[in-house]
């Protein structure tokens, strides 16, 4: 699989993309302008925390996955799924037709990742035991909770747990099972169900890991509509036995929502969910105002991952129908069948992390320091005319980045309309050359159907 | 190359505001990150110190290509024995004001252990400047 320096699975369909900026006003790392009517991200900033796609309202941006027919190269197929998956699905549909149905659909073994939270939950306890000096520690649990560490607040990167996810323990966990059982290695393809673009970008482009034990991805909710159509089709037929059926308890299927690692710690541990949420915390971790806390269990999306930008269902409904299976499983006395605890010592043993966390630091002005500050400087005098009121016509979302992006010789004064006004005024644009202007942030086509009025 | 912030006595809201800003530009300068943690936890300090005791006041950040030099100047009480106030532990903060997580007598003694010169003045009933000078390489 290709491995790009820096890869990122949320993609713009400039066909689709009117360039209506509400993306632009939503990304926390300001990492997308308007260019030519469509947006552009750049890729040094952005996350894949996916707000931008949840704000398209053309559906522009998407997620590239991997080709569904590639799967069905490897003999031996595996699919992940995150515990949200199953509350995707309203309480008509069971666990078991879910199973059933994957394996209808090509699949030989399928498996939720949030089996493998009882030996992280131990391997973080035994992480924490042994690096004191990391306090207070933050989860690596959301990739683009990392991601935006690295570019917005690289001074915290000491701070984050150096351990695989429940998803990369599973996938080794599920290879080495079927390994030993004899299937030859390379015949196992062991595939992701996503509910992000974050977890996408983590298995093309892992960070402090060489390369991830996930072979490929789906998007959720690609698998939700195969799924439901399958289902349709085998209604009524008996619901056909998986061997691999179990049933996770309460702690495990609350991995994934807000304060289901927190909950498991000593101390004092917060759990923040929505990237806004988490960049407030941040600030006040990194300015030491919050003295004494222990652990930081930080997440992108608004509910965690049951409110993923690739999830089909209302975040509140699929929390109810994880919450009612919890309790099912208390009310019937079930035991998980977890045969992974057999392979603990294995699994344990490559659970840290090694390679390094790198600093990406998108905010300096340049790596020499008289230099950034006479931009700094620059940048301040430029904001004295610019009229500040953020409206976005320029192709960035404030005036002050398109102050830095002027800077940066990435944008020119005059591509502000209030600035554009004041030129024409004084004779020193000509309104043809103020409409080319315009026209190249926003595209022909924006200022081709004056007539039709 | 100079920034000001005014200082609200009492408002704890909006108490690190200031820090947060003269923090983000410390990163538009490529400072080191370890020496931004420095320079903004003494900054915070002095910040919550004219918050909780003082009545107004300005934070002056200067860059040049060598230094920042913040002076923090507030009307307020004053400090009647400066050697007293740099001890650790010692505080004048009210219990409304430990009662919201500060005063612990440790802010003058964490503010000199964040920079590399803080000098203080200050006249009883008129208000008290701090001067602090980190080096930026």
């Amino acid at each position: 699989m290709k491995k790009d320096a820096f890869y990122h699975a949320l993609k713009v369909v400039s066909t689709a993309c009117t360039g209506c900026t509400h993306c632009m006003h939503v990304c926390p790392t300001s990492a997308i302008r308007i260019k030519h009517g469509k947006a552009v991200i750049d890729e040094a900033a952005c996350t894949d925390c996916g707000m931008c796609l949840k704000s398209c309202p053309q559906h522009a941006i998407i997620v590239a996955q991997d080709d569904f027919a590639e799967i069905l190269r490897f003999p031996f197929r595996v699919i992940l799924l995150p515990t949200v998956f199953i509350g995707q699905f309203g309480e008509d549909i069971t666990e078991e037709q879910i199973f059933a149905e994957l394996h209808n659909l090509g699949f030989d073994y399928v498996i939720e990742v949030d089996k493998a939270t009882g030996l992280l939950l131990e391997g973080t306890k035994r992480y924490m035991a042994e690096h004191p000096e990391q306090r207070p520690f933050i989860s690596n649990f959301c990739p683009a909770i990392v991601r935006l560490i690295q570019v917005r607040f690289p001074s915290l990167i000491p701070h984050i747990i150096r351990l695989k996810q429940a998803m990369d323990i599973t996938a080794a966990y599920v290879r080495k099972k079927y390994i030993d059982l004899g299937i030859p290695e390379k015949d196992i393809g062991v595939f992701y169900v996503t509910q992000c673009a974050a977890k996408i970008a983590a298995i093309k482009c892992p960070v402090g890991e060489e390369r991830s034990s996930v072979d490929g991805v789906i998007n959720m909710d690609f698998i939700y509509n195969k799924l439901r159509l399958s289902l349709n089709q085998h209604k009524g037929e008996p619901v056909r036995e998986i061997p691999e059926q179990y049933h996770l308890p309460p702690q495990a299927l609350r991995w994934t929502q807000s304060g289901g690692e927190a909950a498991n710690y000593e101390g004092r541990c917060l759990a923040i969910d929505e990237i806004h949420n988490v960049i407030d915390i941040l600030e006040k971790i990194e300015n030491d105002e919050l003295g004494d806390i222990d652990f930081l269990e930080l997440r992108a999306c608004d509910h965690s991952c049951a409110g993923g930008a690739l999830t089909t269902n209302n975040r509140f409904l699929t929390l109810e129908r994880l919450k009612k299976r919890g309790e099912y499983y208390i009310a019937h006395h079930l035991s998980s069948v977890n045969k992974m605890p057999r392979y603990a010592d294995f699994l344990s043993r490559q659970m840290q992390l090694n390679g390094e966390i790198l600093p990406r630091p998108i905010e300096k002005l340049d790596e020499d320091l008289t230099v950034a500050l006479q931009k700094m400087e620059k940048i301040a005098r430029i904001m004295k005319v610019l009229p500040q009121v953020d409206c976005g016509a320029c192709g960035a979302p404030t005036c002050q980045i398109l102050a830095h992006d002027i800077v940066q010789g990435k944008a020119k004064l005059s591509q502000c309309i209030f600035m554009q006004k004041i030129l024409t005024q004084e004779g020193a644009l000509t309104p043809e050359e103020s409409l080319a202007m315009s026209a190249e942030i926003w595209g022909d086509e924006k200022f081709e159907n004056i007539e039709q009025i | 190359m100079e920034f000001n912030y005014n200082l609200e006595g009492g408002n704890f809201s909006r108490a690190g505001a200031a820090s947060s800003e003269v923090k983000k530009l410390l990163k538009q300068l490529n400072v080191s990150p370890a020496l931004i943690k420095r320079i903004v936890i003494a900054l915070y300090e002095a910040e919550v110190n004219v918050v909780a005791h003082a009545y107004e006041g300005v934070m002056n950040v200067v860059f040049d290509n060598q230094t920042i030099r913040v002076k923090i100047t507030d009307k307020g009480p004053g400090i009647p024995d400066i050697g007293l106030a740099m001890q650790e532990g010692y505080s004048t903060a009210s219990p409304k004001v430990r009662e919201m997580g500060f005063g612990a007598g440790m802010g003058l003694p964490n503010m000199k252990k964040n920079c590399d010169s803080l000098s203080i003045e200050s006249q009883v009933g008129v208000g008290t400047t701090v001067t602090m000078i980190t080096h930026l390489q």
